[in-house]
């Protein structure tokens, strides 16, 4: 496989997440969205670690890359689902229209 | 085959992506958002990227999807109801999509060898330069040399050793930036809010 395929797929997968914030009003599920478009990052960075092989062996720092967005995004959405609990507790919603303090 | 496998998954993952977008009910999306990852981590292992993709199923799937069906099955989040579409939003997110897609493919397009098949793995040369950069005395019990040398591609060695030996500092502050996020989401559960 060629590595435009990949990143047409890395890049679709990411139009899909972002059409998922930006259209459904779901707090959960618009964060399950930003969660596919960070493994859509992950897929290009490692698409681009194969093309970029040096010696014969994959780019290892892209890898290494890609271990610290999986762990900094396993601790974001520890603390993402913790703020939400939050939010339920102080308004029994997790529906963006009812969740508008800030709107002038 | 490759060709046909590649396809296959990115099928999976892209549909069972749109699946998450198009489901009403909360639960539904997060089942598709598990096989999302699961078709993501099965391209990882066809870039031969094996530790990431086994990664990819223990930290997504294994964790983070538990922690939010948790989070759905403790909310009660009940299935949306049939509202009025709003117009503007979903208008104006399929365009920025849109655009988003055909600025990507006109991109894509441009990139020197993007349109070649990826290099194989050679696993003789890896070993050859290994082998010259201990100035060809390898250290004792060299498993990553010595698979090498026997035509095998030792992933999950090769990042460990990247891992530890070049981003020691980095992995440090991982560690750290674990720990704080585990007290905040203690403290954020915690509180109480009025």
């Amino acid at each position: 496989m060629t590595l435009a395929n990949y990143l047409i797929a890395s890049g679709l997968l990411f139009a899909i997440g972002l059409l998922g914030v930006l259209v459904r009003r779901n707090l959960i599920i618009m964060f399950m969205c930003l969660e596919m478009m960070l493994s859509a990052g992950n897929l290009t960075l490692v698409a681009f670690s194969r093309f970029n092989g040096e010696a014969g062996l994959p780019n290892m720092h892209a890898q290494t890359l890609v271990f610290f967005i999986i762990t900094v995004a396993a601790a974001e959405v520890a603390v993402g689902l913790a703020i939400i609990v939050a939010l339920f507790r102080a308004r029994q919603t997790v529906h963006i229209n009812d969740i508008q303090v800030l709107k002038g | 085959m490759e060709h046909l496998l590649f396809y296959i998954l990115t099928t999976i993952m892209l549909g069972a992506g749109l699946g998450v977008v198009l489901n009403r009910n909360p639960v539904a999306s997060a089942l598709c958002l598990l096989l999302s990852f699961m078709g993501l981590a099965g391209l990882f292992i066809q870039l031969s990227a094996f530790f990431i993709g086994i990664i990819q199923i223990l930290v997504y799937a294994g964790a983070v999807m538990v922690l939010f069906i948790f989070i759905i099955m403790l909310l009660d989040v009940k299935e949306e109801k049939k509202s009025k579409i709003n117009l503007v939003a979903v208008g104006s997110g399929l365009f920025l999509v849109l655009f988003f897609v055909g600025q990507l493919i006109s991109v894509v397009g441009q990139i020197e060898g993007g349109d070649q098949p990826l290099a194989e793995i050679d696993t003789a040369k890896a070993a050859e330069v290994r082998l010259a950069a201990f100035d060809q005395q390898p250290l004792e019990n060299d498993r990553i040399l010595e698979n090498l040398q026997e035509g095998q591609f030792p992933d999950v060695q090769i990042v460990g050793e990247t891992l530890f030996t070049q981003y020691n500092f980095q992995i440090q502050m991982i560690a750290v930036l674990l720990l704080v996020s585990a007290i905040g989401v203690v403290l954020l559960s915690k509180k109480r809010l009025t």
